[in-house]
């Protein structure tokens, strides 16, 4: 953890300009046009999305769980199917001769429960963790994945650089993104977001539309990706109450999903929009799910929890770009060790006028934008 | 082993008291009962399906819970202001109100810590937060500061009433030495745990709408215009229907700490609307969604609307000591007020640190059903709870309920 600042200082001898864009604008009315440039209609928006989901959406939870139409065959079949769950539950608890499998999945959730938060945890406990998971998840699906628990190596501090030239809009790095880090498919959860922004009017994020549905690129415009920046002097690391979300010494914002309470704190804390929160259980079909897991990256969440952006741990510490990078079809993501005098990222920041977002802040963000 | 006997003798009693009762007290506790019954079957549907069921999303991640919590910090805090001149200024008018106050403050309270509970997306695993078992990020978070301000704050207010009542309870005069000192104490705690609510939104960098250091006072001077203002209301309907003497001088002396309070608390709104509208900058675009919406998102309007003429009424008319000194004007005056207040240090305050978001989107937010459900019935707990603590120690105070030596 190092000796991190906690407050802000004037960096006086550096060249560095902010440019204007996130802070400078006094503009405060005018349309977003955020849908201007949209392929279709409003209307017509609106009429395919209401025989999509119908009237699914005007009705809330409550709703949704209690008006539901059923006859009395389908009643009376989920009534006997709850019935069996409950006897079968009363029976695996009380009966001493009950199988070896469910014996042990219940040891399993016992320890899950009262485990301590990994960042404490010895390189002993965090195989001991990672095992049971890995466990746990090969006794309830029947497939076994990979999980790892690599700490941080010496030397290695990661950052990252954005090229606004190049990138076009495509979102490839978004769908990649999604893929490889196992994110719920029902809300759409999205680590990072692509601003549209109008050509000579500066960086506009108020008028930018980071949620676009046309063909890009689109004229007249420029695209620049945010995601989470892993500030060196991160203001989420501070306000969490339980320690659930650290920076790791290769410079990593991580969070320990299991020891996360769920009180969103540091999603208030963020100024960078860099955390998600899964507000119901998340869903990946078996399939897509990618079983290349790391503890602090890509497992699988749990309702109720943080997660963000880790720079791909499961992939940055076996020496791989991130799935975004990889995936960036323009080379307008570039990744890399910021301790390796030889790496690309360190020539960018040599040879670049490079930038940060909203740097009056003091939260020194490890993510840097430039242009060629 | 006497005391454990007065103490034996003290629960049966009072448990004999909130059991029984008129027919409207019946129907009154039967009514927040099923309220509250209500409010755990929404929460059900919450731990089971999770937060989404909810109003809150990525980009509005706080809502109607935390905006109760916020305003009822401030009502939890009001308790002082009975209690600082009763024992330490033997201000004789307010003795009768301090107990009931104090009540109060330990209603508030639990619906503060039920407010955070419901919150919470891991419920299961709060016991991360407790210190010794878990991991407590002291001093670093101003969250972990308030739940040892709250939890002590809560301690306090339990134990100087439950002595006082112990004493009377057995017939004896209460100890000045014992309590005064504690009295101080709840004092300055009461700043704190308010000034401390404050500090978690104030300290957010991330967030221009709280980051002013006005937060902090604004947030004393609207509790302690609150705060009162609910007092006085409790009183009076504990005069109209219990035999417990409570004077109108009482009652006009609260008045004045409510008139005061909410004076300050105008000059600094005016303040903060000077700051925002007279050269607004990038920062004051929530304020601007605020009071008058933003691209065409204006789903806050009509209650901030609603909430700054109410807010404004109640302080001009509670200003001329002719209307205030009305009773029946008073009661009206108070509660627009307390509505009022609660609107802006609710929603008014919690939703636009929101929106816009941190890259200036505007999504916005409304409380769902399950939301509303579990709210009024914390607010049901609340109420349950007050009445049982006020009706134990209104017996014990007009001296029906003494401890009978057998």
């Amino acid at each position: 953890m190092s000796d991190n600042k906690k407050w802000f200082s004037l960096n006086l001898n550096s060249a560095k300009k902010e440019s204007s864009g996130s802070c400078s604008c006094g503009k405060t009315s005018g349309g977003c046009g955020s849908h201007a440039k949209s392929q279709i209609s409003d209307e017509e928006f609106d009429n395919a999305v209401d025989t999509a989901i119908g009237d699914e959406r005007k009705r809330d939870g409550f709703d949704q769980v209690f008006d539901v139409q059923m006859d009395r065959r389908t009643a009376f079949r989920k009534l006997t199917a709850s019935l069996l769950i409950g006897a079968g539950a009363v029976s695996t608890s009380c009966s001493i001769t009950t199988g070896e499998e469910s014996k042990e999945k219940a040891q399993i959730d016992w320890e899950e429960q009262f485990k301590g938060n990994y960042k404490l945890m010895t390189n002993d406990e965090k195989k001991g963790t990672v095992d049971r998971l890995v466990r746990s998840y090969q006794l309830r699906t029947g497939k076994t994945i990979s999980m790892t628990s690599e700490n941080a190596e010496e030397d290695v501090l990661f950052g990252y650089a954005f090229n606004i030239s190049k990138c076009q809009g495509y979102m490839d790095c978004v769908s990649a993104c999604v893929e490889e880090n196992n994110q719920d498919r029902n809300s759409q959860m999205q680590y990072i977001r692509i601003h549209e922004m109008k050509d000579g009017e500066g960086f506009k994020f108020d008028e930018a539309d980071d949620n676009y549905y046309h063909e890009v690129p689109a004229e007249g415009h420029f695209y620049m990706g945010t995601q989470c920046f892993h500030c060196d002097n991160p203001p989420c690391v501070e306000v969490c109450p339980v320690q659930a979300t650290w920076r790791e010494d290769d410079g990593l914002v991580v969070i320990d999903y299991d020891w996360c309470v769920g009180c969103r704190y540091c999603m208030a804390a963020c100024p960078y929009d860099g955390r998600r929160f899964n507000w119901s259980t998340p869903e990946v079909p078996e399939k897509e799910i990618n079983k290349n897991q790391h503890y602090l990256g890509n497992r699988m969440r749990k309702k109720g929890v943080m997660e963000k952006c880790t720079f791909c741990v499961q992939r940055s510490r076996k020496g791989q770009n991130p799935a975004c990078v990889d995936a960036c079809p323009t080379g307008a993501r570039i990744f890399g060790n910021l301790l390796d005098p030889n790496s690309t990222i360190r020539w960018v920041l040599e040879n670049k006028k490079v930038f940060r977002l909203k740097e009056d802040l003091g939260t020194e963000p490890k993510f840097w934008y430039f242009m060629d | 082993m006497r005391r454990f006997k007065v103490l034996k003798g003290l629960i049966i009693d009072s448990l004999d008291t909130i059991t029984q009762g008129s027919k409207k007290y019946h129907i009154w506790m039967g009514f927040l009962t099923l309220v509250m019954l209500i409010g755990m079957y929404c929460y059900s549907i919450q731990i089971e399906h999770g937060l989404s069921v909810t109003g809150m999303s990525d980009r509005v991640s706080w809502g109607l819970y935390i905006s109760n919590f916020t305003f009822l910090v401030g009502v939890a805090a009001a308790a002082v202001m009975l209690v600082m001149p009763t024992y330490v200024l033997k201000d004789i008018d307010f003795k009768q109100a301090v107990l009931i106050g104090e009540g109060l403050a330990v209603a508030a309270l639990i619906m503060c810590l039920a407010f955070v509970v419901a919150d919470m997306g891991g419920p299961s695993v709060l016991w991360h937060m407790i210190p010794g078992i878990g991991v407590f990020n002291f001093p670093n978070s101003m969250l972990t500061w308030d739940v040892i301000v709250l939890n002590g704050y809560l301690f306090i207010n339990i134990s100087i009433p439950f002595y006082i009542l112990f004493r009377r309870y057995q017939g004896k005069v209460p100890n000045p030495k014992i309590y005064v000192p504690g009295a101080i104490l709840s004092v300055f705690w009461a700043v704190g745990i308010h000034l401390v609510t404050a500090f978690l939104y104030q300290g957010l960098q991330a967030r221009p709408f709280w980051n002013n250091a006005l937060l902090g006072p604004r947030f004393l001077a609207s509790a302690f215009a609150a705060g009162p203002a609910l007092i006085i209301l409790v009183l009076a309907i504990i005069r109209g229907f219990t035999e417990f003497k409570i004077e109108d001088k009482t009652i006009k002396k609260i008045s004045m700490i409510v008139t005061v309070a909410a004076q300050i608390n105008l000059i600094m709104l005016v303040s903060e609307l000077f700051k925002e509208f007279y050269a607004p900058t990038h920062h004051s675009e929530s304020a601007y969604y605020l009071f008058f919406g933003l691209h065409g998102k204006t789903a806050l309007l009509p209650w901030i609307w609603t909430a700054i003429p109410l807010n404004v009424l109640a302080t001009i008319m509670l200003t001329f000591g002719k209307l205030r000194n009305n009773l029946k004007v008073l009661y009206f005056c108070c509660f627009i007020l307390f509505v009022a207040i609660w609107i802006e240090k609710g929603f008014g305050l919690i939703v636009p640190g929101f929106i816009p978001g941190p890259y200036g989107k505007i999504v916005e937010y409304m409380p769902t059903g399950i939301e509303i459900g579990v709210t009024i019935g914390i607010w049901a707990l609340g109420a349950f709870i007050f009445t049982i603590l006020a009706k134990t120690a209104i017996k014990i105070e007009t001296g029906k309920l003494r401890f009978k030596a057998k």
